[in-house]
């Protein structure tokens, strides 16, 4: 029974202790975001902690961008992170958030682009697919061939989708609909694969809305699974099915590349070059947002901004490349780098 | 009297037929039997294949290559004035001397790209380990001595065979140079593959052969501690007071359901929760042990409970009458008598329950738990990770080296179930009494 007690009057000074401990000063950088600009936060974190002795190593949360931002424009203060880590630029929306709870002044840093790749098993040949392929196989409405009309898909094999396709069964794994990749996707496959076809032009100047969501619907019947957020996962998978395609990050495709292949699209391969060059189509901007106010009252996110845009981190040959990240070119990481560590911020 | 109501010479029959469907029903058995034996099998058999495909994966990652390096601690690049003054010592360029020995091993290697792939041999924590050793020791300066450094997670990979060397040189992240320079360092005895400990003393670290689970496994002490701290005594006194003290009524039983309800809620519900109270409403820091501990414990609360009354329940009433009889007050009752005979199911039940919150990542995602954090935590109020979230975020990292680190770490939470799971078993076959 004294034990008993001297448990219970532990727990309740714990409780005190920790509500009193709350209220005094963070004195590490807090970050949060996308899953897929963790993998580069945190190497420039960790590099960042062991190379600056006065600072703390950052603390990086994986929340995803659209949760990242929710934190990030809670507020000003020691309680709400100072940088956000996003797979797109903040919305329009967004940015009314943090406005509306005082987070004024954000600065935004583009550090490099992250190419999604269409992959299949090295036992597989590979394949040439076009966008307009790509979206013809996995929309949920595709117009029918012959009469142009909008019907539920209907497309078994590619061989269905284009005569020059293999026979092969249409089956995709790709991201759920949660995931900032699947986001990617939809905005640089589907909505640009639609845009060819007669029908959906017409859609597009009769109800426009109508159109974004013909474009962007994938469809639901099976030969568009959702094999969770794990890269690593839909890599294994792929390994197993050789029919399969799937849909993950460059730098996943970069470490199988014993065992994975990426797909061309539009007659270009997904390689570093391609990629950076801007020739790929499937590629997307990286960012991360800083919370002006907190520069100055957390310590360290100057400097972690002049790390995360230096050269030997975010060049042509900076730690984060070999981390799977596509530099941006030189003019503009050149221009990126001084509007940061100038500590430009986003034109309200 | 009572005459038989069959005849004798039925009789005869029955026993016919009893004997007639007697082997219709051994079979009957024999064949509930046989299926039990294949459920039993199967479950087995996923359990040993899950344990096999777990171990062949994780276990070379307790072992890792080094590299011996000759290093010319040379007092011209650590400390040009020789003052050996510590500020100087500490920022000297101690890469420079990594570069330079490699350099000297490898003599005909020149030009900028095959230079960077021979630097990229050596882990980058190598610079920080000459740094170390020359702080402890300054006067290594100006002598030639071997260092073991770790070798990079490529090579070591590729030392550890899950490279295959045969493949074209395009679809291996080790390039044919590479190779050569790791046989050559093999042919020379500069190679040699030791115990990890850098997996058990390190935190976390996007450098696969610097990643360690040090930081996860203080940080699932901590939350476990005020798991415990907390749930423990609550619910054990919550079990006492309704078994023992509360009147059975319409307000008890309505309790007793939501108690039973709440062990059966889904574990995030438990995270939003913590989310919106700890941390919006009373301000606690994010990502804490302490908050994950709260909310672990609204987790284990019911089941400790649960586990506490049938501790209690299982108590025979003779006990109580007998200590009631000789005068005992009802708290004396149950402080000296009932509550020590329960104590060991109810260990056994919280021993289970903080086995469960062991395991428990999906709560944790909401309040932050789910982080980056190469500190290892000194106390409840720093950020910290738990175990079964630093295997879901090397899981999800593209590193081949972290597929075995994840093993490995999986392969160390399983051993602390195993621990948990055995001392419940332990503590009941000695303490249970049957009655």
């Amino acid at each position: 029974m004294i034990k008993q007690k001297i448990a219970l009057a532990l727990a309740a000074n714990l409780t005190l202790a920790g509500a009193a401990q709350a209220q005094s000063a963070r004195d590490y950088i807090s970050i949060v975001g996308s899953s897929t600009v963790y993998p580069f936060s945190t190497a420039v974190a960790e590099q960042f902690g062991k190379t600056n002795s006065s600072f703390k190593t950052p603390k990086v949360e994986s929340t995803g961008t659209g949760g990242g931002f929710k934190l990030f424009c809670g507020g000003v203060g020691t309680e709400y992170p100072d940088i956000a880590n996003a797979s797109r630029p903040i919305k329009k929306s967004e940015i009314e958030t943090c406005a509306k709870n005082g987070v004024k002044e954000i600065i935004e840093v583009n550090i490099g682009f992250d190419g999604i790749v269409i992959a299949s098993s090295k036992k597989n040949k590979p394949m040439a697919l076009t966008l307009e392929d790509l979206w013809l196989a996995l929309a949920k409405e595709v117009p029918e061939p012959g009469t142009g009309k909008l019907v539920a898909n209907p497309f078994k094999t590619w061989k269905d989708v284009n005569p020059e396709l293999p026979a092969n069964k249409i089956e995709v794994l790709g991201p759920p609909p949660t995931s900032g990749t699947r986001d990617a996707f939809v905005e640089l496959v589907m909505d640009h694969g639609c845009k060819k076809f007669p029908v959906i032009k017409d859609l597009e100047k009769s109800d426009e809305k109508k159109a974004k969501a013909i474009c962007g619907t994938l469809r639901e019947d099976g030969a568009y699974i959702e094999a969770g957020e794990n890269d690593n996962l839909i890599v294994n998978k792929l390994v197993a099915n050789s029919n399969a395609l799937g849909i993950f990050g460059y730098s996943f495709m970069e470490e199988n590349l014993d065992k994975v292949q990426g797909e061309t699209v539009n007659g270009v391969a997904p390689n570093f070059e391609n990629i950076a060059d801007g020739k790929y189509p499937i590629s997307r901007p990286l960012f991360f947002y800083v919370k002006k106010a907190h520069v100055g009252v957390i310590p360290g996110i100057k400097e972690f901004i002049a790390e995360f845009t230096s050269e030997k981190a975010a060049g042509d040959e900076g730690y984060l490349s070999n981390k799977g990240l596509i530099p941006l070119p030189k003019d503009k990481r050149k221009q990126v780098a001084a509007d940061a560590n100038s500590l430009k911020t986003l034109a309200p | 009297m009572n005459k038989p109501i069959a005849p004798a010479a039925p009789a005869r029959d029955i026993k016919a037929i009893v004997n007639a469907g007697l082997a219709h029903r051994h079979a009957a058995e024999r064949r509930f039997r046989l299926y039990g034996l294949v459920a039993i099998s199967l479950g087995l058999a996923f359990v040993v294949l899950m344990f096999a495909s777990i171990i062949s994966k994780g276990y070379p990652a307790f072992w890792q290559t080094y590299i011996e390096l000759p290093v010319a601690f040379d007092a011209a690049v650590i400390d040009p004035e020789g003052k050996r003054d510590p500020k100087v010592l500490e920022n000297a360029d101690y890469a420079a001397l990594v570069r330079a020995s490699l350099r000297s091993l490898f003599p005909q290697v020149e030009g900028r790209r095959d230079l960077r792939a021979l630097y990229a041999l050596a882990s980058s924590s190598a610079p920080l380990q000459l740094r170390a050793a020359v702080l402890d020791n300054p006067t290594l300066i100006g002598s030639t001595q071997p260092v073991w450094v770790l070798a990079s997670a490529t090579v070591d990979t590729f030392v550890k065979g899950n490279i295959d060397r045969s493949l074209d040189e395009t679809l291996r992240p080790i390039k044919d140079q590479d190779i050569a320079w790791v046989d050559k360092l093999r042919a020379d005895d500069r190679l040699e593959r030791r115990f990890n400990s850098i997996l058990f003393n390190h935190g976390d670290s996007r450098e696969p052969e610097q990643a360690g689970i040090r930081g996860a496994l203080m940080g699932s002490f901590y939350t476990l501690l005020v798991t415990f701290l907390l749930s423990f005594p609550i619910g054990v006194a919550t079990a006492v007071y309704l078994e023992e003290f509360a009147p059975k009524n319409r307000w008890t039983d309505l309790i007793e359901v939501n108690i039973n309800n709440l062990a059966a809620v889904p574990s995030i519900v438990f995270g939003l929760l913590g989310l919106a109270v700890f941390i919006n409403f009373f301000g606690l820091p994010r990502s804490a042990p302490l908050v994950g501990g709260l909310v672990l414990s609204l987790m284990t609360l019911p089941v400790i409970i649960i586990a506490g009354r049938a501790a209690l329940t299982s108590v025979p009433p003779s006990i109580r009458e007998a200590a009631l009889g000789m005068g005992a007050s009802k708290l004396q009752m149950v402080g000296h008598h009932v509550l020590p005979l329960a104590m060991p199911g109810m260990l056994t039940g919280s021993i289970i329950g903080m086995a469960r919150a062991l395991g428990e990542s999906a709560p944790l995602l909401m309040i932050g738990m789910v982080a980056f954090i190469v500190d290892i935590p000194k106390g409840m109020f720093d950020p910290a990770t738990v175990l079964p979230v630093q295997i879901y975020l090397w899981a999800d990292l593209p590193e081949r080296a972290f597929v075995e680190r994840t093993s490995a770490a999986i392969m160390v939470l399983l051993a602390f179930m195993i621990l948990m799971n055995g001392l419940a078993i332990i503590l009941r076959k000695r303490f249970e009494r049957r009655w």
